[in-house]
């Protein structure tokens, strides 16, 4: 029943676009409720995911050099993540708390500096040449491909993607366990849905912002960790690269829609992965070198058409 | 004086003059009209590529080589710079600054892709080399046997007359001519401050709503602003393609080079204020362009004390220490000095009745 046809655009097209989308996923997260909560379009949240990978690589490095075994970078992501949350909190507390009462283009200015200045920093201390994160092919999942060759569907899901799938459909889990049963996690959405309404019902604005750096920083940390298991490189242009894919996710979601920009990465995933597929004719549709092109055009008509997003967000 | 000095002086004249025009157009967008453009990089490529092809000599690795005069050439980079500005301004220009820096930034990236990924037309990531230099074209046999230069000698005399000369002959002339152009767009610029124009670019910018009310277009003013300064950005990147002669899109429009420098710049010299822009940007260029000399001389120094020690590492990040230190100096300068050395001055009205200056 799986023809050659549907087997390539399932292996191929459709897993590539979900693995992509679980990485927009958990990165438009943090710039969701950063824009919902903060009331700004965060530059530097790129770069903070490519910082957190490179930190992934320097635990699970540090950790074969002095005890010679290899950990797997899941561990290596825990200490990185409190390195990220705490690169998140420190910058909020000195380049972007001073703009808190005035222009929201003068934070806006403030972190497109951070974007350069984390990015440079991860330049010099890593250096600019690209890094291995884990060697090897990635062989599909034995497993998997005996049983679904068995029942005819053959699926070809290398263990890293098994293992994105699993840990992105995890955090999602929890952050709306986090979101919709805490405390603060119900402050950060009333925060999000009206500040000054928060503010009179007595929620401690200042530790809602902490909270949604910290939440964002999680997030920023799984996202880079997938990205950088995916392409199992690292590159100081990585989080440049996930940046506009990511604010179209958050912009296609609604802003200040958690959920809305899950849904938002996914599409924006699925349809960059797609846009490559030979829909009419033997050709791609659009050559895979205008891939980032197609988030970007689904963000720009979304603006124009539907600026509160697809899951009525704050429209500005 | 040495040679070497007045070289080194003059580059730094040429490529500040040239930053300079970026800043100017910025000025326009954003502090003329308050536009939040973080695409300066596409802009510039978009003036960059469109003279590279037209004024090119005939080549096979790309579209044309049109071999056009080369003052057209610049004046057709502002032309298609408008011209995308044009359309990027009628979809986008209703956004709010946040949404316009992510749709600027993107439509960046874009233009980008697009010089990327057309190789039959701009030779993709290879890029486009031996793009001709203001002046020191006239020493090129095409030019030389060509009109005008033809009808002042032949080309043996020519190729003479240029064996003559030191072989950078040309360079006074080329940051003198970024300098006149700087300086004309600066003139055209002021004037249009000073003009009832400049005053509802600034009433625009400050309070919308009673712009609005007074019965000012807002958005074909907000457009017009976009386009004049994209326009300016063109002419900047053509300039720009002529020092580097070789452009190619990666590198060569990279945002944090390009984007980040004239911002840093603009917000440095005083949003708002054309000769803010200026002063930001030769300040700015000098700071960048001297550090890396004090760098490699610290570097030096390192090399010769610590015998042996490979440098090469330090060497090669170095240059990140310098982007880095800038951002810092953006930040210290938008939470100290918001209004940057220069501040904005209010255009007085006509009659000379100074008014109370922009808070």
């Amino acid at each position: 029943m799986w023809d050659s046809f549907g087997f390539e655009f399932i292996n191929f097209y459709f897993i590539p676009g979900l693995v992509l989308g679980c990485i927009y996923s958990l990165g438009a997260i943090g710039i969701t409720l950063t824009f919902g909560i903060l009331r700004f379009a965060n530059f530097a949240h790129g770069e903070t995911m490519m910082t957190g990978a490179y930190l992934t690589w320097t635990f699970m490095t540090l950790c074969s050099v002095t005890f010679g075994f290899t950990i797997h970078p899941i561990i290596a992501a825990v200490p990185a993540a409190f390195l990220v949350m705490l690169i998140f909190l420190v910058t909020d507390r000195y380049f972007y708390r001073p703009f808190r009462k005035s222009d929201t283009i003068k934070v806006v200015m403030a972190s497109f500096g951070m974007m350069l200045i984390i990015r440079s920093g991860v330049q010099m201390i890593w250096g600019p040449n690209q890094l291995t994160f884990v060697p090897g092919i990635a062989k599909p999942n034995p497993v998997l491909k005996d049983w679904s060759s068995s029942i005819d569907l053959l699926l070809l899901i290398p263990n890293k993607h098994l293992f994105i799938f699993a840990g992105t459909i995890l955090s999602v889990i929890a952050l709306s366990y986090l979101l919709n049963r805490t405390r603060t996690g119900k402050a950060m959405r009333a925060v999000s849905d009206s500040p000054e309404l928060a503010h009179v019902t007595g929620i401690d604005v200042d530790h809602v912002i902490r909270a949604t750096w910290i939440v964002g920083g999680a997030c920023a940390m799984a996202a880079g960790l997938f990205l950088a298991m995916d392409v199992q490189m690292l590159s100081t242009t990585m989080g440049f690269r996930m940046l506009l894919p990511m604010f179209a996710a958050a912009i296609l979601g609604g802003i200040g829609k958690p959920f809305g920009a899950v849904f938002g990465g996914l599409v924006i995933g699925l349809a960059e992965e797609l846009s490559a597929y030979p829909w009419i004719g033997d050709s791609p549709l659009l050559s895979p070198g205008y891939k980032t092109g197609v988030a970007f055009a689904i963000m720009v008509v979304m603006l124009i058409i539907r600026p509160q997003g697809l899951f009525k967000g704050r429209a500005f | 004086m040495d040679a070497g000095i007045l070289l080194y002086v003059l580059s730094l004249l040429t490529v500040g003059g040239i930053y300079a025009i970026f800043a100017l157009g910025l000025n326009v967008q954003w502090g003329f009209a308050g536009l939040f453009n973080v695409g300066i990089a596409g802009f510039a490529a978009i003036g960059a590529y469109t003279y590279a092809l037209l004024t090119t000599a005939g080549s096979s690795y790309h579209l044309g080589g049109f071999g056009l005069p080369l003052p057209l050439g610049m004046a057709a980079g502002m032309v298609t710079s408008a011209f995308v500005a044009g359309i990027i301004g009628i979809v986008c220009i209703r956004l709010r600054s946040d949404y316009l820096a992510i749709a600027t930034i993107g439509i960046a990236e874009i233009i980008k892709l697009i010089f990327k990924n057309e190789t039959e037309i701009t030779n993709g990531p290879r890029g486009i080399n031996r793009i001709p230099r203001f002046w020191e074209h006239f020493s090129e046999e095409r030019f030389y046997s060509s009109w005008p230069l033809s009808w002042f000698g032949t080309p043996e005399s020519w190729e003479g007359f240029f064996d003559h000369l030191p072989n950078w002959w040309w360079q006074p002339f080329f940051a003198g001519t970024v300098l006149i152009v700087m300086l004309v767009i600066y003139v055209m610029l002021e004037r249009a401050r000073t003009s009832p124009w400049g005053r509802m670019m600034t009433a625009i910018r400050e309070n919308e709503p009673a712009a609005r009310a007074s019965g000012k277009n807002v958005t074909a003013r907000r457009i017009e602003a976009f386009v004049i300064g994209a326009a300016i950005m063109g002419l900047a990147g053509a300039l720009f393609a002529q020092h580097l002669r070789l452009i190619e899109p990666t590198n060569t429009f990279d945002p944090s080079k390009v984007t980040f420098l004239v911002w840093v710049m603009l917000i440095l010299g005083g949003s708002g204020n054309n000769r803010g822009a200026m002063l930001g940007a030769f300040l700015i260029w000098t700071i960048w362009s001297a550090s890396e000399l004090l760098i490699t001389g610290v570097i030096d120094v390192l090399i010769y004390t610590f015998d042996g020690v490979d440098m090469g590492p330090l060497r090669t990040r170095a240059g990140f220490l310098r982007m880095m230190l800038i951002g810092l100096l953006l930040q210290v300068i938008l939470q100290k000095f918001p209004r940057g050395i220069l501040p904005e001055v209010r255009p007085a009205s006509p009659k000379g009745i100074k008014t109370k200056s922009a808070g």
